[in-house]
């Protein structure tokens, strides 16, 4: 089952990351959070699981295409999708999972390995946030107003200059 | 210090002796003061040189009466008076001076024929623009004289004899503007020289070996016994002792300033000098120098003569020989020359030369009496001759060749009569005047001397041609026809009086020299003059008389025989030219004396002028230039390493500053990609670093 | 493969990197982007496993954070992508090679 979803995960990961055209790609990267989903729904986290579906997938992943659409980004460019220096990048991104996969593996004997499933209820979950972390909440809410007030000047200022 | 040989002198008399100094001090001090007149102030030029020795004049006879009055009161006739001047070492350099007979008779000559010429000079030189530079350098002449004839440390009579060459070089050389009177000052200078660096070094031995440079230093100096004794114990090269050597050095410088053999021919070319300066200078006094030199140092040059037990020579010295040789080569050698030259003064030179022979000689043969008589005698008449000449050229309109003159003895009586009296006197025409009972003195002593043959028949020889030369002179001078330019006028009485007073010495000197009453013999030895008119009868001056009669009447005769009356014109040939032409052309090219040295002395200077020359130039030089061409190679290698090293190693940093720059600066692309890649790999070095820590 | 939280791990840690090699690599600044939200993504499975395995679950820290950051994600991507639209407005390209503008 684990391997399953990891590979749907990684497959659309990988998709995403190489595919030429821009909406395949965003729709390779909306299958990869939908096995994330399935990751948290696997690991007992409902409610994260579902928020992931719900904003990822439903927000993010419209968000790109839109975006997409919106600059153009249907045609295929004609200099090739991957950068001039790509060979640079590759392996710093290798160098990462070498160091990451070398400090899981050297420390898989110190983890912990089998637990109780944990019970978690959206009751819980709610009380937490207004309880301990009432004040990541407020911030994010605050984050959140920014960010939705900074996107709307942001396209209303292009929207002034095209005039 | 004053020294009195014996005690009980008057302290009077040491005046005489502390003033002694004036003697010389005063003309020099003189000559400076005229040194700063302007040239138009002649009379006051004149005044003071004619002043200032007529006072040295004055002292001079002050000190000559006090000798006298010593001598004849039969104490000692020395007086020194001697100071230190300064110290080295162990050694004192000490000066002074002296008054003795010897001294005192040169002291008056020297004052009384100069100021006599200094007066003729007056009217010699009106005519010349530089007057006052004349007497200024006569003045300091005198002056440098008198110091030579007072001296008693060598060391002052060395600089004493020095500012007489200096002098001499100045006036000889005084009208400048000719370049034969400059080269012949130079040949005055440099040929004395080369007597006086022997001279020079016979003094410091001298020093070294005695301790003093004092003649007499109350038995400590350099002509006493004690250390005469000590020379004689030492013995120097070739068989000679010290004081034989030193005798020898000594006269290498007189024989310098005497004009003797092979130093001689300096005289001759000073004869480029205004004729009062020839008369003086060359004739009575710096010439004579020399004699009294010797005459000086005679105990040295005497030293170690074995003596007979009533005093009288038993033999005679190397130095002596020596002396007497040159002096009597000398005398025949220029009387030889003498014959075939043509100018005035020309022939009055080398009868001066000449008569300096007779002079060493004498002095060599019969002692310092019989030389120092004929110096005496010689200057005065000599001194009358050259003046005479001087009143001719003069009357003449400055001409000098005897072949361009003739018949002025009725143009010019006065000149005439009193060249005359100086003509015969230089012959030694018997009894009446003073250069026959001089030079006979010495052909006396020549033919006594046991010791030493040759030279008699040498100076008998050299007699018989001085009357020769001597009448040939005169007979072309003031016999015949005139064959001048112009008209002949005798002189002014300003030039004329002195010749007047000088003949008359010129015969009355002749008393005191005289067997019957020889005064002065006496009184430079400081005994008692014993003669008597008898003396004069005896047989071998009888013999002595007959042989000086027939010298000079033979060479009278002859001169007269061939010259007389007769007056050749200047393009005919000498009678004696005529006779033997080879001989005539030696004669009158000077026996080749100068162009001998200039084959040799002169032409090894030029080729070592040249050789120094060279190596100055080439080798010095070159060691310079090589030196100077190392240091400019450094300078360029240098210039090159700091071209392209230093400056090449600076640029190339800097190039590699700045391309590392561009290079590092390509990190800073603007490109967002970029920044996160190398982010990404700061979080890999950083990530790896802390597991491995971890771990 | 130790414990069952390796392999979720190595997952996430290989998500991670595909993530990062696109963020590196791809022209388009969109995809940037994308490959930005995997990378917060595969921290999300990090933490959810991590609070899984953690012996105190009912602390939610896991859960909350993840929650966290699904939420600010989201945000970000908005105006991230409101920015790439405006660049493309003015620039006309999206192409990130080609913005050196920053230089220097």
């Amino acid at each position: 089952m684990f391997y399953l979803i990891a590979a749907l995960t990684l497959a659309g990961a990988l998709a995403a990351m190489t595919l030429k055209h821009l909406v395949h790609a965003a729709l390779a990267v909306t299958v990869a959070f939908g096995g994330l989903a399935l990751f948290f729904l696997s690991l007992d986290a409902q409610f994260a699981g579902f928020a992931q579906i719900l904003v990822y997938i439903g927000a993010v992943a419209i968000l790109v295409v839109f975006a997409i659409l919106l600059t153009r980004g249907s045609e295929l460019p004609k200099d090739g999708v991957f950068s001039r220096t790509w060979f640079v990048g590759l392996p710093i991104a290798a160098g990462i999972f070498a160091v990451l996969g070398w400090a899981v593996i050297a420390s898989s004997k110190a983890l912990p390995s089998e637990t109780a499933t944990p019970a978690v209820n959206v009751h819980d979950i709610g009380v937490a946030l207004v309880g301990r972390y009432v004040l990541p909440l407020e911030i994010l809410a605050l984050l959140l107003t920014a960010a939705t007030i900074g996107a709307v000047i942001v396209a209303l200022h292009e929207k002034e200059r095209a005039k | 210090m004053i020294d009195q040989s014996t005690s009980l002198l008057p302290q009077a008399a040491s005046s005489a002796a502390g003033i002694l100094w004036l003697i010389p001090a005063v003309p020099i001090v003189t000559s400076g003061v005229i040194a700063l007149l302007k040239q138009p102030r002649r009379k006051l030029s004149a005044t003071l040189a004619i002043g200032s020795l007529s006072f040295s004049l004055l002292l001079a006879l002050f000190a000559f009466a006090r000798v006298v009055s010593n001598w004849s009161g039969g104490a000692a006739t020395r007086e020194t008076v001697n100071f230190t001047w300064f110290h080295f070492g162990n050694a004192a350099v000490d000066l002074g001076w002296i008054l003795d007979p010897l001294s005192a008779i040169m002291a008056v000559m020297v004052c009384f024929v100069g100021l006599l010429i200094f007066i003729y000079s007056t009217g010699y030189m009106a005519h010349d623009e530089n007057f006052t530079r004349f007497f200024c350098f006569l003045s300091l002449f005198a002056g440098a004289m008198l110091g030579v004839v007072i001296a008693n440390s060598i060391l002052l009579l060395f600089m004493g004899w020095e500012l007489v060459g200096l002098t001499s070089y100045l006036l000889i050389g005084f009208w400048y503007q000719k370049p034969s009177a400059a080269a012949a000052a130079k040949k005055a200078f440099i040929t004395t020289r080369v007597g006086d660096v022997f001279f020079l070094l016979g003094i410091v031995w001298l020093f070294a070996q005695t301790g003093t440079l004092l003649f007499y230093n109350y038995g400590a100096g350099s002509m006493e016994a004690l250390a005469l004794n000590g020379l004689l114990a030492q013995h120097a090269a070739w068989g000679l002792t010290a004081a034989g050597a030193i005798g020898l050095l000594i006269f290498a410088g007189a024989a310098g300033k005497s004009g003797q053999l092979p130093l001689h021919v300096w005289l001759p070319d000073a004869m480029e000098g205004p004729t009062p300066v020839s008369a003086l200078i060359h004739a009575a006094t710096m010439v004579a120098a020399g004699v009294y030199l010797i005459a000086r140092v005679y105990p040295l040059m005497s030293a170690g003569m074995p003596l007979t037990a009533s005093g009288e020579a038993a033999g005679t010295t190397t130095a002596l020989i020596v002396v007497t040789w040159i002096g009597a080569a000398t005398a025949v050698f220029a009387a030889l020359i003498a014959i075939a030259q043509n100018d005035i003064k020309r022939i009055l030179a080398y009868s001066t030369i000449s008569q300096l022979g007779y002079m060493m000689a004498g002095l060599g043969l019969g002692g310092v009496a019989v030389g120092m008589f004929h110096l005496i005698t010689h200057a005065f008449f000599k001194a009358l001759l050259f003046l005479g000449a001087g009143s001719v050229i003069h009357g003449c309109h400055e001409e000098q060749d005897i072949r361009r003159m003739g018949g002025l003895k009725s143009q010019m009586r006065a000149t005439f009569l009193t060249y005359a009296v100086g003509m015969l006197a230089l012959c030694g025409f018997p009894l009446v005047f003073s250069g026959f009972w001089s030079k006979d003195a010495i052909l006396e002593a020549a033919h006594k001397s046991d010791f030493i043959k040759g030279p008699y028949y040498l100076l008998v020889f050299g007699a018989v041609l001085t009357a020769f030369y001597m009448t040939r002179q005169v007979s072309y001078v003031f016999f015949g026809q005139w064959r001048g330019h112009g008209h002949a006028h005798e002189s002014p009485r300003v030039m004329t009086v002195p010749l007047v007073i000088l003949a008359l010495f010129a015969v009355l000197l002749g008393v005191i020299g005289t067997p019957a009453w020889p005064w002065f013999r006496a009184f430079l030895e400081g005994h008692a003059a014993t003669g008597g008119m008898h003396l004069l009868f005896e047989a071998d001056f009888a013999k002595l008389l007959a042989t000086s009669t027939v010298i000079v009447f033979l060479g009278l005769g002859l001169g007269w025989l061939l010259y007389g009356n007769k007056s050749p014109k200047a393009e005919e040939p000498d009678a004696l030219e005529k006779a033997a032409p080879p001989l005539w052309a030696a004669l009158r090219d000077r026996l080749y004396v100068d162009e001998l040295y200039g084959v040799t002395v002169i032409a090894f200077y030029y080729w070592w002028a040249r050789v120094a020359d060279w190596l100055d130039r080439r080798v010095w030089g070159g060691i310079v230039a090589a030196v100077a061409w190392v240091f400019k190679m450094f300078a360029q290698l240098d210039r090159l390493l700091d071209t392209h090293w230093v400056d090449g190693v600076f640029d190339k940093v800097c190039e590699e500053f700045s391309t590392g720059g561009g290079i590092v600066s390509r990190v800073e692309n603007g490109r967002a990609q970029t920044y996160l890649r190398i982010l990404a790999f700061g979080v890999i070095l950083l990530a790896a670093i802390l597991i491995w820590s971890v771990k | 493969m130790g414990t069952p939280l390796t392999g979720y791990l190595v997952v996430a840690a290989l998500l991670f990197s595909i993530g990062l090699a696109g963020a590196l690599v791809r022209r388009n600044a969109i995809m940037v982007l994308i490959g930005i939200e995997l990378m917060l993504n595969a921290a999300n499975l990090n933490f959810i496993a991590f609070w899984r395995y953690s012996p105190h679950p009912e602390a939610l820290t896991g859960m909350m954070f993840a929650i966290f950051s699904i939420a600010v994600a989201a945000a970000e991507a908005a105006v991230g992508l409101g920015l790439v639209i405006s660049i493309h407005r003015h620039t006309g390209t999206t192409d990130l090679d080609k913005m050196n503008r920053m230089k220097g």
